[in-house]
């Protein structure tokens, strides 16, 4: 089709994207910049190294990794099953697991106090069972929980989209060929699906990073992660320009992320 | 067969700095079944889009019944596609596929009725009215595409590779259900193949093209027996070419020995292209031919026995209804009118004559 | 055995999965407004659900929300996928990089970036700057919904209907949206679903007196929320499994071009990009 002209149909969304999606990162850069009189400053960028940011940041990038970890430990074998154990419906399965998403995720991670507290269920299912108690609830793992939770679907969609395209006829012929499960799962399923483990890692790791939710949520308000910080700074402090310079050093780990991403996209379409 | 319908004057049309056509000229007859033979990417579908009003040429000009009509939209054509992969509309019924263009073309209800009852007459499928697209087989799918397009009176019906999904029984049913609908509507069919035998079978005129640059045009009988150069006779069927030189007229030298011909005019001791077709060699007796050789491999064909023979550092293909077996010693002989004498390519433009596949 | 450990790891995650959602809906029946102790049986929270106002006004808001910003959404993304198709190679992939920002970018930034453009615009926040918000979130859905069925769409179906004496408009209509039907309703669908859901760039981009489920949950979550949310929450959660159920099983007459796919966030990028990269 040599109709050039009809490309006019993606004008409104070409001044929609530039003004609503590239024009407020611009902003982020603006605010990071500059302090409340418009005067340029680094200052807002280098507050990162005061001792409450830094150590939120080092927290939010401690909790991003151990649930990126955590995730990728639980999904990888939960994809092998499920392509191996069901032939039958993989749509009704992968529904399983979107299905949750459809329940407000605030309530859902709220749900987890009730199940995590002292007098909670999980406590209620140890006494039973004259177990010592487990009390989470407020602290770190309870976090750690809540961020597996929440983030776990976003590891196991895009693995299980790249386990399951394996032809099949691939692992018959590495088996015809001698090797038992391990050498299959190894040589043949592990690097084939490496692009959906690259995708589902970065899925996992962004949101970790920055959620402030979460940390809300099951943190009691006594842990600050990064997003914590930034989220204060604008809607308790009104201090936008410090805020926008924390926002923009969680933009380069962004950037890094989607950099990522791009590089195995690309390697996936060769 | 008198008027020029379509005349394609100068066409060049390049994607990306890639030239798919290159001057092409190119003129349709009324009433003419037209084939544009050849490999793919050789130009063909370009030219047949062109015509549609799919592409717009670089330069050049598409006249249609002496009109310019290089600018004027598809739906503003008279003449109407099959295409390839048939395109129906998959969430319309059979008659509203059919009455699509009628209906745009505001005709009355009775009219339309009519309309599509007498096309699907015509391709045989009567009573499939109220079917959708995907409950139809491929042959089935293939008639619906033509009788959508034959509905509008089109002066001219554009075929691209309409029976290339189709599995090879049902193709070569679908060969002589064209050739009498063609007579039946009596309107020009420009078709579009890289199959040979379908183009010698149904054409008038078969266009041979190869990398943009048309390479022979002429009658089925014409295009087989009189190819121009080398591409057309490795394309058309199963051929020996051969390096030769003409000594003088109606004699020629292959691999060293002289052997008459009907050719003329090829000057004297020019080197030259000498295509010789694998049915139209004799296989005698040692020494009984014109040169010796041994078959060095047998295939049973069903009508014939395919052979290759090993003569004098050439490997000759022969179609034979008698049987040599490996090894045996054979003489080779062939008529003088079946040898066929081409001029070897020499400009850079002839390049493109050069077997490339 | 080895299928035996499957099975039971599997149903571990489920229970992982659901386990919340079951304590939600057990909540909603649950007599005492105290979240830890069960005090019988009631349906009194979905009889009162109804008459409280503050919770009907943003639940209403919410859908309103979600309905408009979808409708925009689809009608700008539609249009963008078929004008991207007369576009140059280069200058598509220009638009779809932009597309694929807000898709990677965390949802914190681009609360934040939007936050200081309605800021800097001296925009007073409210249901408006919202809605722009959310737009602007859902656009891409529509689009990488959208542009996989674009490069499946036999494109020779819209030149057969040019053939046919069709004006581009009318072929448009007539033979090409009904074909990318099904992704454009996909599109819509999940965009909505996103605008429900969303929290974080609402918090950003609204202002005060404005509420959504999200933002009234998070202000609850404190103090203690009314066990009416949950009821509220069961419901859409029960709902939305109605229709999921109709709209993938459909039962009767004739199967559906495309099957309407309902996909989050995430698994809109994994299969968008797994078909081959994105454009």
């Amino acid at each position: 089709m040599n109709e050039r002209r009809n490309s006019f149909l993606a004008a409104p969304y070409l001044v929609w994207s530039i003004g609503f999606i590239l024009i407020p990162l611009i902003y982020i850069l603006y605010f990071a910049f500059t302090d409340a009189s418009g005067t340029f400053t680094i200052g807002n960028v280098s507050a990162i190294i005061s001792y409450v940011n830094i150590r939120a940041l080092m927290l939010s990038i401690l909790f991003s990794i151990a649930s990126t970890f955590i995730c990728l430990l639980l999904a990888y074998p939960l994809c092998l099953i499920l392509t191996t154990v069901t032939s039958s419906s993989s749509a009704f399965l992968s529904l399983i697991f979107i299905l949750p998403m459809w329940m407000n995720s605030l309530l859902r991670t709220f749900a987890w106090q009730n199940i995590l507290e002292r007098k909670g269920v999980i406590n209620g299912i140890l006494l039973f069972l004259h177990l010592p108690p487990l009390y989470i609830i407020n602290k770190p793992p309870a976090i750690l929980l809540g961020m597996v939770y929440d983030f776990l679907p976003f590891m196991v969609l895009p693995i299980y989209n790249s386990v399951s395209r394996i032809d099949k006829d691939l692992i018959n012929a590495g088996r015809d060929l001698g090797a038992d499960y391990f050498q299959i799962l190894k040589g043949i399923i592990w690097p084939l699906s490496l692009p959906g483990v690259i995708s589902g890692i970065t899925m996992v790791f962004v949101p970790s990073l920055t959620t402030f939710v979460i940390s809300d949520i099951l943190g009691g308000g006594k842990i600050l992660l990064i997003g914590n910080v930034i989220e204060q700074l604008f809607t308790q402090d009104s201090d936008w320009n410090a805020g926008a310079g924390l926002s923009a050093i969680l933009m380069i780990f962004i950037v890094f992320s989607m950099i990522i991403t791009a590089k195995y996209d690309r390697e996936d379409i060769s | 067969m008198a008027n020029k319908l379509i005349d394609l004057q100068h066409i060049t049309k390049s994607y990306g700095g890639n030239v798919v056509l290159d001057d092409l000229c190119l003129y349709v007859r009324e009433n003419e079944f037209l084939t544009l033979l050849g490999p793919s990417g050789c130009g063909k579908t370009t030219t047949l889009r062109i015509i549609g009003g799919f592409e717009t040429p670089d330069s050049g000009r598409v006249m249609f019944e002496n009109r310019d009509i290089s600018s004027l939209p598809p739906n503003k054509r008279e003449v109407n596609t099959v295409f390839q992969k048939y395109a129906l509309f998959p969430h319309m019924t059979i008659a509203e596929n059919i009455a699509f263009g009628l209906k745009i073309r505001k005709k009355s209800a009775s009219y339309i009725k009519d309309k599509i009852k007498y096309a699907l007459k015509l391709v045989n499928l009567d009573g499939f009215e109220d079917r959708m697209p995907d409950s139809l087989s491929g042959g089935q799918q293939q008639r619906i595409a033509i009788a959508r397009a034959i509905v509008n009176e089109p002066k001219v019906l554009l075929l691209d590779e309409p029976l290339g999904a189709l599995d090879l029984k049902l193709r070569q049913d679908m060969q002589y259900e064209l050739i009498s609908l063609k007579n039946e509507l009596g309107i020009t069919f420009i078709y579009v193949t890289h199959d040979q035998e379908e183009a010698l079978t149904m054409s008038d005129t078969i266009v041979v093209m190869n990398q943009g640059y048309i390479q022979q045009i002429g009658s089925p009988v014409d295009i087989y027996n009189e190819p121009e150069n080398a591409f057309v006779a490795d394309f058309i069927g199963d051929s020996n070419i051969l390096p030769g030189i003409m000594i003088r007229d109606e004699l020629v030298e292959i691999l060293g020995a002289k052997f008459d011909c009907v050719d003329k005019g090829f000057g004297e001791n020019n080197p030259v292209d000498v295509v010789i077709r694998p049915e139209d060699i004799d296989l005698l007796g040692e020494g009984e031919g014109i040169i010796d050789g041994v078959v060095t491999d047998t295939i049973f064909k069903g009508v014939h026995y395919e052979m290759c023979v090993m003569s004098r550092g050439f490997e000759f293909i022969v179609h034979s209804t008698d049987y040599y077996p490996v090894d045996s010693k054979v003489g080779i002989s062939v008529h003088p009118f079946d040898i066929q004498i081409m001029n070897k390519p020499e400009s850079e433009d002839e390049k493109a004559v050069e077997i490339n596949e | 055995m080895k299928s035996f450990f499957g099975k039971m790891y599997l149903t571990l995650v489920l229970i992982f999965l659901y386990a919340p959602i079951a304590t939600l809906m057990i909540l909603s029946f649950n007599q005492s407004k105290s979240r830890s102790h069960w005090g019988g049986f009631t349906l009194e929270w979905y009889t009162g659900l109804f008459e409280n106002e503050e919770i009907m006004a943003a639940f209403r808001t919410t859908i309103i929300l979600a309905f408009l910003s979808a409708l925009i959404a689809t009608i700008l993304g539609t249009a963008a996928c078929t004008g991207m198709q007369f576009m140059k190679k280069r200058e598509r992939s220009f638009i779809m990089g932009i597309t694929n920002i807000p898709m990677l970018n965390a949802d914190i930034v681009t609360g934040v970036s939007l936050m200081l453009l309605f800021i800097a615009s001296r925009v007073s926040m409210g249901f408006s700057t919202v809605l722009l918000s959310h737009i602007t979130f859902n656009i891409p859905y529509v689009i990488l919904s959208v542009m996989p069925r674009y490069r499946e769409l036999n494109r020779s179906t819209y030149e057969a209907a040019l053939d046919l004496g069709a004006e581009p408009v009318y072929a448009f209509f007539r033979v090409v949206l009904p074909d990318l039907m099904s992704a454009v309703l996909s599109g819509f669908l999940m965009s909505f679903t996103m605008s429900l859901d969303d929290f974080i760039i609402t918090h950003f981009t609204q202002g005060p007196g404005f509420d959504t489920l999200s933002t009234k949950i998070y202000s609850e979550v404190k103090k203690g929320i009314n066990p009416e949310v949950y009821a509220l929450s069961t419901i859409m959660f029960l709902t939305v499994l109605v229709l999921l159920f109709f709209v993938n099983y459909k039962p009767w007459g004739k199967q559906p071009t495309g099957q309407i796919k309902v996909m989050t966030k995430r698994e809109v990028i994994v299969s968008s990009s797994g078909r081959g990269g994105r454009l």
